[in-house]
């Protein structure tokens, strides 16, 4: 058993594991933060995606001794109960940017780390930049858009219509 | 999936790290980013004893360049690479592999060092690093030894990397003027192996002469392979689209591939002809460019 203190959406929790646990089986049962989903525990669907030092990672393939005297950031933390949503949140919601929703969690922290490095990505830069995150639903589309709608939202200009288009 | 049982170390020194070789021998594996090593964990296909993680040994996630020589260490992660100017500069290669490596997670964690000392004909640096001419720095606690790429690579998961070793650098020579550098892989998906992919590096002299080829071949051998006849068909000669044509057909007949999901041999010989020939353009143009 290892003992390691780990800051968590900036609360320091300190526990001892065993080295084998994954990191993202210490958010879920040891923290219970469960918006961090398990998808296919192999590092391919990025649904287990959380900021480590605020780098997105796939905590189905850190091991939770590996984040000791790191910081981790998981989808609770990206607004406070009550709090307004982040501009993430907004579009995805405005977008309609999930349908069933697992992929969600994932989608917005890699989405987290894409904007702060490119503040204003293409459509391009943002399919590349969530190409290991998969949705099964392929709702592709809305999720680029939500991430288009948050990033002008960070940069403070009006964000693109989110009424439907016809054709 | 759940690794089996091992005991974690975590040294903050080489030496403290060849203390812990020396104590577990075969029985240790070596962590730097985890992205091939902890998925075999946890299908357990790996069931090391201890692992040793290096990432709090400070001095090994630097690009750094002296003189002719340009150094990559052993824990700079793909993510990194992205970003290292001077590097990129030097070697547009780099831009054009880091991207098709796994997806931007796993360049967050992955290593450029770690994809080597995996020891797999499918990653995409061994090529990368055979068509740069570069050497492996592999360290122990009797002294430091420099490996040319060529003789890096023994068999499958198996390396010149000795169980009480550590690979520490990447060492590359600086190229000369007029050199251009291109790789690509055929892949089915994101953060899939290759079907096939080829690396190149050219320099071209002011007649338009090929002085340095080198050609590294991903995933259609059973070791990470140098496309040698295809480098002896450019050196010495212009390079046009016949003397392309003979490089291209000499790497296609001279790779081994193994029919998989991704394609029979017939085909993936065919794309590594396709690729040799795409590469070589690419790398002449950027040469001088």
């Amino acid at each position: 058993m290892k003992q390691i203190t780990v800051t968590v959406n900036g609360q320091p929790h300190s526990a001892e594991v065993e080295p084998r646990l994954l990191l993202v089986h210490l958010i879920r049962e040891n923290l219970n933060l469960t918006g961090t989903h398990i998808g296919c525990d192999t590092s391919s669907c990025g649904a287990c995606t959380v900021l480590l030092d605020g780098k997105s990672v796939k905590s189905c393939t850190v091991l939770a001794v590996q984040a000791n005297g790191k910081s981790v950031s998981t989808v609770e933390g990206l607004c406070a109960p009550g709090a307004a949503l982040n501009p993430l949140q907004e579009g995805f919601k405005e977008n309609h940017g999930l349908h069933c929703g697992f992929c969600t969690p994932g989608m917005m922290m890699r989405a987290t780390e894409l904007l702060e490095h490119n503040p204003d990505p293409t459509e391009d830069e943002i399919r590349w930049g969530i190409s290991g995150n998969l949705c099964r639903c392929t709702g592709y589309n809305n999720i680029v858009k939500a991430i288009l709608y948050a990033g002008a939202k960070m940069r403070g200009e009006e964000p693109a219509s989110t009424e439907p288009q016809f054709v | 999936m759940i690794a089996a049982d091992f005991n974690y170390e975590a040294p903050t020194s080489l030496d403290e790290a060849f203390t812990l070789l020396r104590k577990y021998g075969d029985e240790a594996k070596i962590l730097s980013g985890g992205h091939s090593l902890i998925p075999m964990m946890k299908l357990r296909f790996a069931s090391p004893e201890c692992i040793i993680d290096i990432n709090n040994i400070p001095g090994l996630s630097d690009i750094t360049r002296e003189g002719d020589i340009m150094k990559i260490g052993a824990l700079v992660r793909e993510a990194q690479v992205e970003h290292a100017a001077e590097l990129l500069e030097h070697f547009p290669i780099f831009a054009d592999v880091t991207k098709l490596i796994a997806d931007p997670q796993v360049r967050n964690m992955g290593t450029v060092g770690g994809n080597l000392a995996h020891g797999d004909a499918a990653n995409d640096h061994p090529a990368v690093m055979m068509a740069l001419r570069a050497s492996v720095v592999i360290a122990g606690a009797d002294g430091t030894r420099v490996v040319p790429i060529d003789e890096f690579f023994f068999g499958f998961y198996s390396t010149a990397i000795q169980p009480d070793e550590i690979l520490t650098e990447i060492q590359i020579p600086m190229p000369s003027p007029y050199t251009g550098s291109a790789y690509h892989k055929l892949e089915r998906k994101v953060g899939d192996y290759a079907t096939a992919g080829v690396a190149v590096q050219l320099t071209i002299d002011a007649n338009g002469i090929c002085t340095y080829a080198g050609i590294g071949l991903t995933n259609v051998n059973p070791l990470p392979m140098r496309a040698a006849r295809s480098e002896e068909a450019l050196v010495g000669k212009k390079i046009t689209d016949e003397t392309i044509a003979e490089a291209a057909r000499y790497a296609s007949d001279d790779c081994n591939p193994s029919a998989d999901l991704r394609g029979d041999v017939e085909y993936k010989r065919a794309m590594v002809g396709v690729l040799t020939k795409r590469m070589i353009h690419k790398a002449a143009q950027r040469a001088v460019a």
